[in-house]
């Protein structure tokens, strides 16, 4: 039923296949972070032309499976370019955009609970829009963001093996190919699932720790 | 019919695997959330670690993962082979079920304790308490988060495409294999989907307005 000797075998691929996934969560992270911000600064914006567009593609994505996006953007530029986007950097692209439309909420709220009259008392200070960002609102809004992105990075990080339906060579990738080789699924398999399990726990305690951390710095 | 919409109808063959999948699941979901987010704050400790080692399992672990171990690994381990759309419909529930548990034990906590001193000055029992008292209030406030799971389920159905089930996705391609009409068969696929994830969105809007029905909130007004 269980073969340790195969388990022994198996587990240097699946660590390298670990390295990718993580390695496409870090990119689409950093994408995710920065483009997230973009779209929650552009919904605030006064310009209609500008706020509804955004509001309803960031809709659409988020309503939408992710796999079917993977296949969309990794198919549609194989075709129409020939693959000249790796298979990794697409998937990095798409989780980043994807993910993206969920931490522009995690902005949104972010600068809405920092109450309008603190942004009154700047304009009374003559503070200008950047040295009220910078030294008013800011500080007040980013303690309250933290635990929230870091749950998204959590669910990224559980959203990372869909990578492997456009055949990066991650983590779900090694494991499918050691089984598809052997016939034997469960080794494989169960190591990813217990990876995943350890991973998302010890980032959920750490996620919480922050939430203490950050709400007790605030009175 | 023009150029993208031709392929709509055998697209549309999916939809049947994507809806049982989607309201299966929904199911599975509901009820998994509600007992184990009742059971997660139960007296009784096996009640309660049982339902904190569900909770933590299928929300730690990745979809995709547990729906790769429960359709290849599983049946290695102890022979137990669900055919692949039952699979889908019984772990995806159950991973959107163990989100739901919090949010449905979260619900209970916001009930002011107040309503329940009041239920045991009514001298009514544990069970009319949280029947009649605890889980109507409960139910209004945990429908617009379950509403978003419910989505979520939806975009994951999408998963059972990588277990051989037929859905939308699988239908999708099998399509591009055939015509190599990428951006038209995956941006119509995304629209489907959009249109399913509103149509929940309406309905879970639907169930608030009902259940905020007759909701007094007392000194507001």
């Amino acid at each position: 039923m269980w073969d340790w000797d195969f388990t022994w075998q198996v587990m240097p691929s699946i660590m390298q296949g670990l390295g990718v996934t993580l390695l496409a969560v870090a990119g689409g992270m950093t994408l995710a972070i920065l483009l997230g911000l973009l779209w929650a600064v552009f919904r605030r914006s006064s310009a209609a032309w500008l706020s509804w567009p955004t509001y309803g593609v960031v809709e659409f994505i988020r309503s939408t499976p992710l796999l079917v996006q993977l296949y969309l953007v990794y198919y549609t530029l194989a075709e129409l370019t020939g693959g000249w986007l790796s298979p990794l950097w697409t998937g990095i692209f798409v989780l980043g955009v994807h993910y993206s439309c969920y931490t522009a909420e995690v902005y949104r709220a972010g600068l809405n609970g920092v109450p309008r009259g603190q942004w009154i008392a700047a304009k009374a200070l003559n503070l200008s829009t950047w040295q009220t960002y910078r030294h008013v609102v800011l500080p007040q809004a980013i303690p309250p963001i933290l635990p929230a992105l870091g749950n998204y990075l959590i669910s990224m990080f559980k959203d990372a093996p869909l990578l492997s339906a456009i055949t990066v060579l991650d983590i779900l990738e090694r494991a499918k190919i050691a089984g598809s080789q052997s016939f034997r699924y469960q080794e494989p398999l169960t190591i990813v699932g217990i990876i995943f399990l350890a991973l998302s726990l010890a980032s959920g305690a750490g996620v919480a720790w922050l939430k203490r951390r950050t709400s007790t710095s605030q009175t | 019919m023009p150029a993208p919409f031709d392929l709509l109808p055998i697209l549309l063959k999916g939809l049947p695997a994507t809806l049982a999948v989607t309201v299966g699941g929904i199911a599975v979901a509901l009820v998994s959330a509600l007992l184990a987010g009742l059971g997660r704050s139960s007296r009784d400790p096996i009640v309660r670690w049982t339902s904190i080692f569900y909770i933590e399992t299928f929300r730690g672990v990745s979809a995709i993962v547990l729906l790769y171990w429960f359709f290849f690994a599983l049946p290695l381990l102890t022979g137990l082979r669900l055919p692949a759309i039952l699979a889908g419909i019984v772990v995806l529930g159950l991973n959107i079920g163990a989100y739901g548990a919090e949010v449905v034990r979260a619900a209970i906590e916001s009930v002011p304790p107040g309503q329940r001193q009041a239920a045991k000055a009514l001298n009514l029992s544990a069970w009319q308490t949280m029947r009649y008292v605890v889980l109507p209030q409960a139910a209004l406030a945990a429908t617009p988060p379950l509403g978003n799971l419910m989505i979520e389920l939806l975009k994951s159905t999408a998963l059972v495409s990588m277990i051989t089930v037929v859905d939308l996705t699988q239908m999708g391609m099998f399509l591009r294999t055939e015509t190599h009409r990428s951006l038209a068969i995956f941006s119509m696929l995304l629209l489907i989907y959009f249109v399913l994830s509103q149509c929940i969105a309406l309905t879970v809007r639907l169930v608030e307005w009902r259940l905020s029905h007759g909701q007094d909130y007392g000194g507001t007004r």
